[in-house]
C-alpha cells in the first residue's frame, strides 16, 4: 500500500518545554496505526502538530508526498486529514445536526457528497440520528464521542486522527466504539489512532508506537508490541489506571 | 398611558440603535474576547461621513433618487467605509497583537479609539455638527392619540430588518454556526476546516458597517452629531451588551431594546436628568445578581 503519511525527526516545543523530540514515523494507506504512552507523553502533541494546530520547530510532515508543515489548519482538513480530538470538543450549545454540518464545511459546496457522508454517519452511529436537533452539550459523554468521530469523518477524510476515542466510557462503550472504528477502516479511512487503552489499540491496530517522554522508544507490528515484555508490563499489564480511567469521567484538563 | 406607549416607542428607537452598535462589541467579544472599544468611534464616524455625504451629495442625489434615495446612499456608503476601516483597523492595531495576550489587545483597543475620536476632530472639527434639515423626513403620526414620527416607524422598521438579517445569518445558516463555532473553541473550529480569518473578516467589516449605518440613523433622529459622542453610546451599547449577556448575538438585540425602554421610561416618570445613571444602576445591577446577562448560561452562546 502506498504511503499516506510520513512524519520525519519531528520536534515540538512550548516555550521551554520540549514535547516531541524527534519523532519518526509512517502510516500506509488503509492502515490503523496506534501511538500509545503515558499522560504527558506528547501524543495529543503528534496529533496537533499533523492538524496544522500546533508550529512544528523541526522536521518534516509529509502527506501524500506534499509537506504540512506551516500549512493552517482549515487548509490541513481540506487536504483530507481531519481529528476527532481528546475530550470531544463537541460543539456544546450548537446542535448536533450542526456539530456534523460543521465537519463538512470544506465539503459545503458538494452538498450531495455532504448529505452522502451524514448519511454514513447516520448508520454508523444511529442514536445521532435520534437526536439530530438536539444540543450537543445535552448528549451523554458516550453519544458525544460518537459525535465527535462522526463530525471528524463529515469531511470524508483519507486520514482520520483519532485522540483517545474510548477516554473515560464505560467498557461496553469502549468495545463499540472499538468495532466502529474498525468499520470505518474497512469503509476505506486510514486512522492513527492515539490511544490509552493499549490492549484494544492493539487488537486493532496493524502496529503501533510507544510514545515515552517526547520520543518513540519502541514500534513494530500489533503483534510484536503485544508480546513486548516491557510492554505487557507497562501497558499492558495489571493497570489499576486503566480501570480508574475506564468507568467515569478523567480528571484530567485538555 | 398614552405618555407610557409614547415613551416605549421612544426606547425602542433608541434601544434599536444600542442594539445595532451592541452587536458589534458583542461578535468581536465572542470572536477575540476583546471589548473593542474603538467600536464606538467607528459609529461616530460614519455618522459623519452619512452627515458629509447627505450635506454635498444631497441635492444631486435627491434629484435623481428621491429623499430617501439620498438617505440610503449615504447609508451605503458610510457602512463601506466602515467596513474598510474596521479591516484596517483590525490589521494595525488588533492582529499584530493577539499572540501577546488580551489586556495588550484592550490597551491597543483604547489607543485605536483615541486615534479615531482624534481624526473625526481634526476633520470635521471639534463643534456638533447638525444634520442637514431638508434631508430628513419630518412627518407626524396619529395612531389613536399616540403621536410618531414618519422617521421613527421607518427606523424601527429598518433596524429590526438588520436584526433579523444578522439573526439569520448567525443562527441558521452554516456560515453562522462556523462563526458560533469559532466564538466557542478557536482551535477545535479549525480542526473543522473553518478559517479563523474569514471570521475575523465578517466581524470586524459587519460590526462597524451595523455601526456606521446607526451612526447615520442616529444624525437623522437627533440632528446633532459630535465627536465624541462615540463613548457614550458606545458605553450604552456596551452596557446591553452585558445586559443580554456579552457574546450572545440575540442577547445584545434584546438587551439594547430593553435598555432603550427603561431609559426612557425612567426619563418620563423618575428624572430625565438622571436617565445616564438609570442605565448605569441597571448595569451594576445586573454584574452583581447576574453577571452572565439576563440570558445567562442556557443560550450564552458566545458569538
Ligand atoms: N499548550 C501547551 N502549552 C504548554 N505545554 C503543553 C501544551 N500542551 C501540551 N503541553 C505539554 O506537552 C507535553 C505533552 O502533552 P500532550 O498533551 O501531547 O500529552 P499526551 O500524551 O496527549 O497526554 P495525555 O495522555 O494526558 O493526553 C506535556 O508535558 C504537556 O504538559
Ligand atoms: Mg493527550
Amino acid at each position: 500500500m502506498p504511503l499516506l503519511i510520513a512524519i520525519e525527526d519531528l520536534h515540538i516545543t512550548y516555550g521551554a518545554i520540549e514535547a516531541l523530540k524527534g519523532v519518526s514515523l509512517s502510516l500506509d494507506e488503509g492502515e490503523i496505526v496506534a501511538v500509545l504512552g503515558a499522560n504527558g507523553a506528547g501524543k495529543s502533541t503528534l496529533l496537533n502538530a499533523v492538524s496544522g494546530l500546533v508550529p512544528v520547530a523541526r522536521g518534516r510532515i509529509m502527506f501524500r508526498g506534499a509537506p504540512l508543515n506551516n500549512i493552517p489548519p482549515h487548509e490541513i482538513v481540506r487536504m483530507g486529514v481531519s481529528q476527532s480530538p481528546e475530550g470531544r470538543k463537541v460543539f456544546s450549545t450548537l446542535t448536533v445536526d450542526e456539530n456534523l454540518d460543521l465537519g463538512a464545511y470544506t465539503q459545503r459546496k458538494h452538498i450531495q457528497a455532504t448529505a452522502k457522508a451524514k448519511a454514513r454517519v447516520f448508520e454508523l452511529f444511529p442514536i445521532l440520528r435520534e437526536r439530530h436537533r438536539q444540543l450537543a452539550g445535552t448528549l451523554s459523554g458516550g453519544e458525544q464521542q460518537m459525535l465527535a468521530i462522526g463530525r471528524a469523518l463529515m469531511s470524508s477524510p483519507r486520514l482520520l486522527l483519532l485522540d483517545e476515542p474510548s477516554l473515560g466510557l464505560a467498557p461496553i462503550l469502549v468495545n463499540r466504539i472499538f468495532t466502529i472504528i474498525r468499520e470505518i477502516n474497512d469503509q476505506g479511512t486510514s486512522i492513527l489512532l492515539v490511544e490509552q487503552n493499549a490492549r484494544k489499540a492493539l487488537s486493532h491496530a496493524s502496529r503501533g508506537y510507544i510514545l515515552e517522554n517526547g520520543s518513540l522508544s519502541i514500534s513494530g507490528t500489533a503483534a510484536e508490541l503485544k508480546s513486548n515484555s516491557k510492554i505487557q508490563e507497562a501497558y499492558l499489564g495489571g493497570s489499576a489506571i486503566r480501570k480508574r480511567r475506564g468507568t467515569g469521567e478523567s480528571p484530567k484538563s485538555p | 398611558m398614552r405618555v407610557a406607549v409614547e415613551q416605549i416607542i421612544n426606547g425602542l428607537t433608541i434601544g434599536s440603535f444600542y442594539a445595532l452598535i451592541a452587536l458589534g462589541y458583542s461578535m468581536v467579544y465572542g470572536i477575540l474576547k476583546l471589548i473593542n472599544f474603538v467600536h464606538g468611534d467607528f459609529f461616530t464616524l460614519g455618522s459623519y461621513l452619512g452627515y458629509t455625504i447627505l450635506i454635498f451629495a444631497a441635492a444631486f442625489i435627491t434629484a435623481h433618487f428621491g429623499l430617501w434615495g439620498g438617505i440610503v446612499c449615504a447609508m451605503l456608503v458610510a457602512a463601506l467605509c466602515l467596513a474598510l476601516t474596521g479591516l484596517v483597523v483590525e490589521r494595525i492595531a488588533y492582529r499584530p497583537i493577539y499572540p501577546a495576550g488580551r489586556l495588550p489587545a484592550v490597551v491597543s483597543a483604547l489607543g485605536a479609539s483615541i486615534v479615531l475620536q482624534n481624526a473625526i476632530m481634526v476633520i470635521w472639527g471639534p463643534r456638533y455638527q447638525a444634520y442637514p434639515a431638508p434631508m430628513i423626513p419630518n412627518l407626524h403620526l396619529l395612531f389613536f392619540g399616540i403621536n410618531i414620527t414618519l422617521l421613527q416607524v421607518v427606523i424601527l422598521v429598518f433596524s429590526f430588518v438588520l436584526m433579523g438579517i444578522l439573526y439569520y445569518i448567525i443562527q441558521k445558516t452554516l456560515f453562522g454556526a462556523s462563526v458560533r463555532a469559532m466564538a466557542l473553541d478557536r482551535d477545535t473550529a479549525s480542526l473543522m476546516g473553518i478559517d479563523f480569518n474569514r471570521v475575523i473578516l465578517f466581524i470586524f467589516t459587519l460590526g462597524p458597517a451595523l455601526g456606521a449605518v446607526t451612526g447615520v440613523m442616529v444624525g437623522m433622529y437627533y440632528r446633532q452629531i459630535s465627536f465624541t459622542m462615540g463613548w457614550n453610546y458606545g458605553l450604552k451599547a456596551f452596557t446591553a451588551t452585558i445586559l443580554g449577556g456579552i457574546g450572545n448575538i440575540p442577547g445584545a438585540m434584546f438587551g439594547g431594546l430593553l435598555l432603550g425602554v427603561l431609559e426612557m421610561l425612567g426619563a418620563a416618570y423618575i428624572s430625565a436628568a438622571w436617565k445616564d445613571v438609570f442605565v448605569f444602576i441597571i448595569l451594576i445591577l445586573v454584574l452583581i445578581f447576574r453577571p452572565t446577562g439576563i440570558f445567562g448560561e442556557t443560550t450564552a452562546e458566545k458569538v
